[in-house]
């Protein structure tokens, strides 16, 4: 994988927009010593710095349960709303319409998401709110000690909770059925493939949802679970390996014709996609269910770019809205006029 | 015959009764589904037209077609327009619910019903007037067509009996059908054939008939949920989340229908709102949070049971402190309960919404024109107050149509609170989300989107301090809760207060709210009738205002009249002002069905001993 090279002139240890990293930093973390959740928090201040993203220009979103802490722990100069259990996305919908040029990044569990809060992601998707979605997997409920979720394997056993008997739901494949238009998975412990889609979610035009292994230290690491580091190594599956290319960015990609994929964004950046597993065609969605439920099948998780479709127009468009966001438009745009009062009225003599 | 002609027609001729003139019920009894809504609207609105104060109730069944509904319309003279136990006049058309529509008639009244529902007919004191509705529709060779416009049968022979202008009726249906004149071609049709065959068949022997006046100058008919809706319009809102449920969904349906004619830019088609369906009351609770946060004024609206499902959001609004609306056109509960009836049952649960330590202000819409009103208003305490503000209507304002003087403009500019624009934040130099730099338990707040270093803040419904971070110290929390406290106590100062009626001397008062008060006002004029003179104050809002307790204070006895099995303003009311409990009396009734005046005079009266 390449690094973007720039040719736009920055200060030394800043970005483009003249913020240094540590402009980029979050509170000290309270999970687990660790705990993959906090890499995935260094890749998003990553993500962002290398991207020029103004934090306050970002809003984080969470639901409840450990991963949703997290936002705490990245960006601080960035708005943040912790809602509560699996009601995260309404709360993200509201806020993005009143306010749809904000960038935005949610992070959530598999509990959070899987279980108590299915419906509201699955309306989310369908809704395709412009958002970076991340669920931090680690099929168990970490803040409550130890309970299985519904990411959980079948067949898994936890000290407490015993065994599960039940089929565990794939959150990307629940994604791509909702009509989601970027869906991916990544691995805690792979720095460079989260970095990198991160930074493609935040230039895709609708809802992108990550979900990210992010194995449970405490409550989870035990060698035969899927979500545990162990196995997560041992059974990664790489599906494609890609750079991201900023629109601005003149760069060249040590890649030979016919081995790079090339998708174009809705903000006119594209996103190159080295295809390690030729049978897998990202823009294709029937091939990106296949591979999930072969997977499956395989006890596999395959990483990378599932699918990714950027022509689905996204919620504020649907809207009709304009560049103003709602909640800054003048009294003299949403106070209509005394004469149309009487107007109304008249009519209703 | 032309329509002059009938309106020149011989007044039927009347026995020897004295006359009534604009001061009776009808009640006409149909199957849901049938199309009678277009036929009760045009003779209520006809009734309106002829200056007559005029109120209309549907009492209608949770069914979409084939159960018994009722509609009511009440013409009164001296301006009252709360529901009537019985009515003078009873229109059978649903042979169902004929034998018991015929012991609904008013002693000495009048039972017209359509003539192949065959029974026995056995009170003399009734006048009975067999209509032939089949045989006067049987001209519409679509049976569908056919069914609707036999409803217009019973129309053309009331307009006989009672002498409702026949130009009115028409003009009427022009309104209904927005002057599209085939349908009110046809309409009319059979309205005329009904006029005619009833000139040349019946024999009226009843007192009841209507005058012209000129009571209604001036004013306009609509329902509470559209009010509302035009309401929230003219107080600028941006974003709305909503769930189906009746009764609310007609608010909704007043924000599709007017939202598009005022509030999109003619050349560039941009709205100014958006309005989303969720899907359910738990999301579009979430999303008005998510909206008013980010500084949209925002709401949403629903009935108990979409109240219920919101309770742990409202909890998270009123601790992260976020300005969002919510209206509940109360129905019978709990649990499904009588989804097309009316109550006040959701004053108490609505209160006191959310687990933990957290209580609501409420607004108390008590007619039509405070329906608008509230509407817009509740934004302007929202976001002053950074709170969700909810607004306590119920089935009956909402569905129901009525008579009203025509909204006000709004007479103040929006207030949209304590915000922190990005030179201001630079002026200050720093920036704690919750601390009481006023003094009145509101903090400031910044928008997302703020470009400011120190505009950022953490959002949280876990416990905070004053800058907003995470905290789980005892001390933060209860300066917290303290602080919530004092807001509180803002929020009585600001809140609408309450309509005061004091009589000078009188022992007896009442208290009530909202939809209660047409009864309310109709018993006290019954009452003093009875020679018992009362005092009346109207709650228009929680919390409740001090000067509540001046009021008891000068009365013996204070009834406390509303429409709930519980008595839950009784409650609330004797709680607050413990001291005089004593002197407080519940006077409550849940039958889902709106208040009258008669059971309220009785109540009194019989307590009063």
């Amino acid at each position: 994988m390449t690094a973007p090279t720039t040719t736009t002139p920055a200060a030394r240890g800043t970005n483009r927009i003249g913020l240094a990293k540590a402009d980029y930093k979050g509170l000290p973390t309270t999970l687990c010593a660790g705990c993959g959740h906090n890499s995935i928090s260094d890749k998003i201040i990553e993500a962002c710095y290398s991207t020029d993203v103004r934090p306050e220009q970002m809003i984080k979103f969470s639901g409840i349960g450990c991963s949703s802490k997290s936002p705490a722990y990245f960006m601080s100069r960035s708005f943040a709303f912790n809602a509560v259990h699996g009601r995260m996305p309404a709360v993200a919908t509201g806020a993005l319409i009143a306010n749809h040029t904000m960038h935005a990044i949610a992070v959530s569990g598999d509990g959070d998401t899987g279980s108590i809060g299915m419906g509201q992601y699955k309306h989310l998707l369908r809704r395709n709110v412009r958002m970076v979605y991340i669920i931090e997997n680690n099929g168990v409920y970490g803040l409550t000690k130890g309970q299985f979720s519904a990411t959980a394997d079948v067949g898994q056993e936890l000290k407490y909770a015993g065994r599960n008997d039940f089929m565990p739901i794939d959150l990307c494949l629940e994604a791509i059925v909702s009509g989601c238009g970027f869906v991916a998975r990544s691995f805690a412990g792979d720095p460079q493939q989260v970095t990198a889609l991160v930074k493609a979610a935040l230039a895709h035009r609708g809802t992108a949802v990550l979900d990210i292994i992010s194995p449970c230290v405490t409550f989870n690491d035990h060698d035969a679970s899927t979500k545990g580091f162990k196995w997560g190594k041992e059974h990664e599956e790489r599906i494609n390996d890609f750079s991201f290319v900023m629109p601005q960015d003149e760069i060249t990609v040590d890649y030979a014709p016919g081995e790079v994929k090339e998708v174009t964004m809705h903000d006119g950046s594209k996103i190159l996609l080295k295809k390690l597993d030729k049978s897998h065609d990202p823009t294709d969605r029937m091939a990106a269910i296949l591979r999930l439920e072969e997977a499956r099948e395989h006890q596999h998780f395959i990483t990378g770019l599932l699918y990714v479709n950027d022509a689905k127009p996204n919620l504020a468009e649907l809207e009709h809205l304009g560049a103003t966001p709602l909640a800054r438009l003048p009294a003299s745009r949403t106070r209509p006029s005394r004469e149309s009062l009487a107007k109304i009225m008249a009519e209703m003599k | 015959m032309t329509i002059a002609d009938l309106d020149q027609r011989q007044r039927p001729a009347s026995a020897e009764r004295t006359p009534v003139v604009n001061d009776f019920s009808i009640t006409i009894a149909t199957e849901n589904g049938s199309g009678s809504q277009t036929a009760n609207t045009v003779l209520l609105r006809s009734l309106f037209k002829m200056g007559i104060p005029v109120s209309g109730k549907n009492l209608f069944p949770s069914n979409i077609q084939g159960l018994p509904t009722w509609y009511t319309i009440r013409a009164s003279r001296e301006g009252f327009i709360a529901r009537r136990l019985r009515s003078e006049i009873v229109v059978a058309i649903n042979p169902a619910t004929a034998i018991e529509d015929h012991q609904l008639v008013e002693a000495g009244g009048v039972f017209m019903y359509a003539d192949d529902i065959k029974f026995n007919f056995d009170r003399s004191d009734l006048t009975y007037y067999p209509i032939p509705v089949k045989k006067l529709s049987a001209d519409e060779k679509n049976p569908k067509l056919r069914k609707y416009m036999a409803n217009m049968v019973y129309v053309g022979a009331l307009a006989h009996l009672l002498n409702i202008q026949i130009d009115e009726i028409e003009s009427a249906l022009m309104y209904h059908f927005s002057g599209k004149r085939k349908a009110v071609d046809a309409n009319m049709k059979v309205v005329r054939q009904s006029v005619e065959w009833a000139a040349a068949n019946l024999t009226k022997t009843d007192p009841y008939h209507v005058e012209p006046m000129n009571e209604t100058d001036g004013m306009i008919m609509i329902d509470g949920n559209t009010a509302a809706a035009l309401g929230a319009i003219y107080g600028g809102v941006t974003f709305i989340a909503w769930y189906p449920i009746t009764p609310a969904t007609s608010l909704a349906d007043g924000l599709n229908e007017y939202l598009p004619q005022v509030r999109v830019d003619p050349e560039t088609k941009e709205r100014s709102y958006a309005i989303l369906q969720a899907e359910d009351e738990l999301a579009a609770l979430g999303m008005v949070l998510g909206a008013g946060w980010a500084g949209a004024r925002s709401m949403t609206s629903t009935s108990g049971p979409g109240i219920s499902l919101m309770s742990e959001f409202a909890g998270l609004g009123y601790y992260a402190e976020i300005p969002a609306v919510i209206w509940d056109v109360q129905r019978m509960g709990p649990s499904t309960g009588l989804p097309t009836r009316v109550s006040q049952g959701d004053l108490l649960s609505t209160y006191w919404l959310s687990h933990g330590d957290a209580k609501h202000i409420c607004l108390l819409p008590g007619s039509v024109y405070e329906c608008f009103e509230f509407g817009w208003r509740a934004f302007d305490l929202a976001e002053r107050l950074q709170t969700p503000v909810f607004v306590l209507s119920d089935l009956d304002l909402g569905m129901n149509q009525w008579m009203t003087k025509p909204f006000d403009y709004p007479d103040q500019p929006m207030d949209r609170g304590k915000v922190l624009n990005a030179e201001e934040l630079d002026k200050l130099g720093s920036f704690a989300r919750y601390k009481d730099v006023d003094g009145d338990g509101i903090g400031y707040r910044t928008l997302p989107g703020t470009d400011h270093p120190l505009a950022a803040y953490f959002t949280r419904g876990t416990g905070h301090n004053e800058r907003a971070g995470y905290s789980e110290r005892s001390d933060d929390w209860m300066k917290n809760m303290a602080r919530l406290g004092r807001k509180f106590e803002t929020a009585r100062s600001l809140v609408p207060a309450p309509i005061e009626d004091r009589v000078s001397g009188a022992e007896v008062a009442i208290i009530s709210f909202g939809s209660a008060d047409p009864a309310v006002v109709e018993a006290r004029s019954r009452l003093e009738k009875q020679g018992l003179q009362t005092s009346y104050l109207r709650v228009r809002a929680l919390p409740l205002a001090n000067s509540i307790k001046d009021f008891i204070a000068a009365h013996q006895r204070v009834y406390v009249v509303e429409l709930n099995t519980d008595g839950q303003l009784g409650e609330l009311l004797r709680l607050h002002i413990p001291e005089y409990a004593y002197r407080m009396r519940p006077a409550n009734w849940g039958d889902g069905l709106p208040l009258t005046a008669r059971w309220i005079t009785e109540t009194i009266l019989e307590k009063e001993g």
